[in-house]
């Protein structure tokens, strides 16, 4: 590898611009849900074992879209895509059965109603995730420095 | 927790926090007022903390869930102190606008952990 090849590649290892917002606020909306499905577990979870388990699964995948947000390869990169995809279809499904059959999910969710209860930030937040790793992707720079069988 | 140093927090998280988003937008790099308000926000949730620890005993009890309300203020008390080491690592204008947006989750909690802690069941 010669060294402009290095300092091209560079960048794109680093999360820049307005990325590291998109970091901070999925670590934000990350604590938001982890914080809401601890309680709801300490506390109530007989009451809606569906819902806070629920609750739980969505604060573990911001969790790890968080971290994929921040790490910058090839397989995170994928692990991302998954996260976010999964955020949005999450957020598209509950959204919509919760206004349709409201009984299903008498228990709040992160999701329900479109993620009301947090601004509708759990609506947007994916659709920006989307944009911008669209924007940055990774797999195709660094994924041709670093071959998939070596990263 | 007591009310009207609820409404003084939400009085300079909300503020604070839009001042970091538009100086960070504006291409500041965070200073001394950016880091100084986000400081502030800090300060007044330790007070809060100690507030919430204190009004107990003089006969001030949380109408609702005491768990969720602690889990609130101690994310909330996360929440500057990790922006704020952002701020000092990552010195670019996107730090400013974190540390605004920390200050406005803050807010939003703050008025929350007041719902749980004034409103009876919410």
């Amino acid at each position: 590898m010669t060294k402009s090849e290095t300092t091209e590649s560079a960048p794109s290892r680093r999360v820049s611009g307005i990325g590291r917002l998109l970091i901070a606020v999925y670590g934000v909306l990350a604590l938001a849900a982890t914080g809401r499905s601890f309680v709801q577990i300490a506390s109530e979870f007989v009451d809606a074992p569906l819902a806070y388990s629920l609750s739980a699964l969505a604060a573990v995948v911001y969790i790890v879209a968080t971290v994929a947000l921040i790490k910058r390869s090839p397989r995170w990169y994928r692990i991302a895509w998954i996260t976010i995809s999964f955020e949005l279809l999450g957020v598209l499904v509950v959204g919509t059965l919760s206004l349709v059959d409201p009984a299903l999910f008498q228990h709040k969710t992160v999701w329900s109603v479109f993620g009301r209860g947090y601004g509708f930030v759990p609506l947007v937040l994916p659709l920006l995730g989307m944009w911008w790793l669209r924007r940055h992707p990774v797999s195709v720079v660094a994924g041709r420095a670093l071959p998939e069988g070596r990263a | 927790m007591i009310e009207w140093f609820t409404w003084l927090q939400l009085a300079i998280a909300v503020p604070g926090g839009l001042l970091c988003v538009i100086l960070g937008l504006a291409g500041r790099k965070p200073t001394d007022l950016s880091m100084g308000a986000t400081a502030l926000v800090e300060l007044l949730l330790i007070v809060q903390l100690a507030a919430a620890i204190a009004a107990p005993l003089a006969g001030n009890h949380a109408t609702g869930n005491l768990l969720e309300f602690y889990t609130y203020l101690i994310s909330a008390i996360a929440l500057p102190v990790v922006a704020g080491f952002w701020a000092l690592v990552e010195r670019s204008r996107w730090s400013t606008v974190i540390l605004g947006v920390s200050s406005l989750s803050v807010a939003v909690m703050v008025y929350r952990m007041n719902q749980i802690w004034n409103v009876q069941g919410s």
